[in-house]
């Protein structure tokens, strides 16, 4: 066998690892000056399907009463477990109360009848579509933000970065684009193997993992600068879990200014089919975990949310009639939540189409009055310095007037 | 000139093509038998023993049963909730695509029968199906294993046929969805959601001839794409959620005249006119052509030689898509034990991480931890969302997220720290698998 082993190792390129080697291998990659303050944009993706019309209730609306016996959201008045009054016609679900205070400030703006136009009703097909920036079309081959990066290039190894296992589509494409699921985690594993790894891929000839590693190497020595200056005790108040790390992990970036420009986050568990739930229960608690992890985020990062939109998305709202479980099916229109420390928020954007079940598209769902487009090019030119939105959503018509929410 | 490859190249280089990576064994064997000998034993899974395959299987019990056991024992979550039945993780219906992907990656790396598992994934790519869409999550299993298994190595034909009719595939891509206009009474069968499209579905039309058999550039026209998406209007799924069988429903069928690609299709007909345009579709240039263009791209390299490809496709043309004759035609090339072919490829994560384990002897009971290295990889087993499947393309596969994982999952490796997976020798292992080389083969 050892002739079998030779040959093995002999195929695979090398001959006897060098360990034993200076254990800090030292990069000079990423030793860049802070460069000036970027404009960032952060969507946060909530996978399911959330039920607008309990998340931003149109209780002024009579028929929402009607058609949700068991998990409408009382009217506002005294007391708990009641919706929070925005403007007189929508108000807030009550898990939300840590984003009235934004509101309140014109920091928060929701716009609701918004999403995408196609029809479906599947999760997988409608996230596409959103993703891809193309409703109807599943051929696009990238995704729309990914398509932002493509407008100006630049070097930074963190430009574009998702809080998630693998590259979601809404990121992929030509432009680099990094995932991860925690700073700390993003590095080599302790090991004695690890300093001899490094060295090897540092001097990698192979262009391909060369360019991989450059990248790679430039990104860990950013990244292990910012834990030094942002150890994550400093932040409080993220809710425990998967989204409010994410948020965390995203707000360091922002503060350490690593050249972060688009940032990806996602939070579970809104396809409410059974027991949703309506002041209290299973969506409510996804609402306030939503709602604290956004407070926290925007505590978090003080002043620096000027330079700061961050976009809620969901494939689809829900049905306007609650089901025979107590919970909603696939819909339609749904509410995009928009925060900001320099929006015109305070509002609730978007045409009201009513609930009257004559009105409701095919005749279940809550009707769809703003494109996403819409609303996310908006915050592309206005916030991001975005000119050609139309290679960012090919297709769409951008004539119609802007809504206002970025000044 | 390029000197020629020595014999010792020739083995390892013909390992590296036809399999998950080279074993000290698999050497000695084509050593003992030669190079053509051993394709030849390749060439036919069904006479090599796997004992120690079968007998790994046996504990991942889902890989067995039908479609409706697997909804009825691990139902769709809001289902059993309605119910009020306490799920344990273990009968979630994620449960069922872990077990298939525990299967896939086992047989990756232990079974004897490689360049057939090494097929099953390159159809399993071309064909591909996203477990995660809907249903999907119940129909992959069978998928896998009556309609991918059964034709990997036989003919292109019957191979393609069995992806139409596919539950798996009809509800991936649409078909099952997809009505004639006129038939606006005669909705699939079953189908809950009131709101379902009515009307052509184009989704599969589409896909069939670019993905599956033509190309994005073999020559068809938008009018074909809705022209096919008539002739299999009709091609449905009983229920996908409760009996999910293949179903064609006639009064869901487009009966008027089609015209594809410029043959007729007479008025009046039913199934048949799905199975007009498969045998159609099989024959065309386009397809011998992109099938031996994606193969070559597989054994060969990412930019594979324009005469492997037309000496490649004028095999699939004459043996009628006859998958052992093409891929003969391929090794047999003079491209193949080239210079130029050495090395050429980038390994995919799935190849990474089997070729790693089989180089260096692990023992492995593919734990979830195992299977986590393929997912930050980039390649979670059948969750490849967009319907080209996972790339065969170096250039998708070094993002700097991937290499940091593929660089981890080495000193994890050689460091014993993966759960349910053991080196023993690690300084031997390091030697094989830490390089930046082994990430090619």
């Amino acid at each position: 066998m050892e002739f079998t082993r030779r040959l093995l190792i002999k195929s695979a390129g090398l001959g006897l690892l060098a360990f034993g080697l200076p254990p800090a291998f030292l990069l000079r990659a990423a030793e860049q000056e802070k460069g000036p303050r970027q404009k960032i944009l952060v969507v946060v993706f909530q996978r399911g399907g959330m039920d607008g019309l309990n998340a931003v209730i149109p209780f002024k609306d009579r028929s929402y009463y009607s058609l949700r016996p068991s998990i409408a959201i009382a009217e506002p008045a005294a007391g708990e477990e009641r919706a929070i009054d925005l403007d007189g016609f929508y108000g807030l679900h009550p898990a939300l109360a840590p984003l009235k205070p934004l509101f309140d400030k014109g920091q928060f703006a929701a716009v609701h009848a918004t999403g995408s136009p196609d029809n479906t009703r599947s999760h997988f097909d409608a996230q596409d579509y959103m993703e891809l920036g193309t409703p109807g079309v599943k051929s696009t081959p990238d995704g729309w933000l990914n398509r932002v990066l493509m407008e100006n290039k630049t070097e930074s190894p963190l430009r574009a970065v998702a809080l998630t296992q693998r590259l979601p589509r809404i990121l992929g494409g030509a432009a680099p684009a990094l995932t991860l699921t925690s700073i700390e985690e993003f590095r080599l594993r302790q090991s004695l193997m690890a300093p001899a790894v490094q060295k090897l891929y540092a001097n990698v000839k192979d262009p391909l993992l060369r360019q991989g590693s450059n990248s790679l190497f430039a990104a860990m020595s950013v990244l292990r600068k910012v834990e030094t200056g942002l150890p994550p005790a400093a932040a409080e108040g993220y809710p425990n879990g998967r989204f409010g790390t994410s948020l965390k992990e995203i707000s360091r970036m922002i503060k350490a200014d690593v050249g972060l420009e688009i940032a990806f986050a996602e939070i579970d568990g809104w396809d409410t089919h059974v027991n949703e739930g309506g002041a209290t229960g299973q969506m409510a608690n996804h609402l306030r975990e939503l709602a604290e992890g956004l407070a926290a985020f925007f505590r978090d990062l003080g002043d620096r949310m000027e330079d700061v939109v961050l976009a809620t998305l969901s494939e689809f709202g829900r049905t306007a009639r609650e089901n025979g479980n107590r919970g909603t099916d696939h819909g339609h229109a749904n509410v995009m939540f928009i925060i900001g420390g320099k929006i015109k928020g305070g509002k609730v954007y978007g045409r009201w189409p009513g609930l009257d079940p004559a009105v409701l598209y095919e005749g279940r769902d809550l009707t769809l009055t703003t494109d996403f487009r819409a609303v996310c090019g908006e915050v592309l030119s206005r916030h991001m310095g975005r000119k050609n939105l139309k290679a960012i959503f090919p297709g769409y018509d951008f004539s119609t007037q802007p809504l206002g929410i970025i000044a | 000139m390029t000197t020629p490859l020595t014999d010792e190249q020739k083995i390892t280089h013909l390992l590296s093509r036809i399999s998950f990576g080279a074993t000290p064994a698999d050497i000695e064997k084509v050593k003992s038998k030669g190079l053509f000998p051993y394709l030849e034993e390749q060439l036919h899974p069904e006479k090599i023993p796997d004992p120690v395959v079968e007998e790994k299987l046996v504990k991942l019990k889902t890989v067995r049963l039908s479609s409706r056991e697997l909804l009825e024992l691990y139902p769709p979550p809001q289902q059993a909730k309605a119910m009020g039945k306490e799920v344990s993780p273990t009968q979630a219906p994620r449960y069922v695509v872990l077990e298939l992907q525990q299967a896939k990656l086992l047989r990756a790396v232990y079974s004897p029968r490689q360049l057939y598992e090494v097929m099953v994934d390159f159809w399993t790519n071309h064909f591909n199906v996203f477990a995660g869409k809907g249903a999907d999550r119940w129909l992959v299993t069978s998928y896998d294993r009556d309609t991918i298994r059964p034709y990997a190595l036989g003919r292109f034909r019957d191979l393609l046929l069995a992806t139409a009719k596919s539950p798996a595939m009809l509800f991936y891509l649409d078909n099952w969805l997809s009505v004639s206009p006129e038939a606006d009474a005669n909705r699939p069968r079953g189908n809950p959601k009131p709101a379902a499209r009515q009307g052509i579905n184009e989704n599969y039309a589409r896909e069939l001839m670019e993905l599956h058999t033509l190309g994005v550039d073999g020559g068809y026209t938008q009018k074909d794409v809705t022209e096919v998406a008539r002739c299999f209007t009709g091609w449905t799924i009983r229920r996908p959620r409760g009996q999910p069988e293949f179903l064609f429903d006639a009064r869901a069928h487009d009966r008027g005249e089609k015209v594809v690609l410029g043959a007729r299709i007479a008025p009046g007909g039913g199934m048949e006119d799905g199975v007009k345009v498969i045998d159609l579709l099989a024959r065309h240039p386009s397809t011998g052509r992109f099938i031996a263009t994606k193969l070559a791209r597989r054994l060969v390299s990412d930019d594979p030689p324009a005469p492997v490809i037309a000496q490649a496709a004028g095999v699939f043309r004459e043996s009628d898509g006859d998958i052992k004759e093409v891929i003969r035609a391929i090794v047999r090339s003079p491209e193949f034990f080239s210079p130029e072919a050495l090395k050429a490829k980038i390994k995919k994560p799935l190849e990474f991480v089997a070729s790693a384990l089989r180089a260096v002897g692990a023992e492995t009971d593919v734990s979830p931890a195992l299977l986590r290295y393929l997912v930050r990889m980039g390649e979670p087993l059948f969750l490849s969302q967009p319907p080209t499947g996972f790339p065969d393309v170096g250039s998708i596969w070094t993002s700097p997220d991937m290499l940091l994982t593929r660089m981890n999952f080495t000193i994890d490796l050689t460091a014993n720290r993966i759960p349910g997976t053991k080196v023993k020798n690690a300084e031997t292992a390091a030697e094989l698998v830490a390089a930046p080389e082994f990430q090619r083969r």
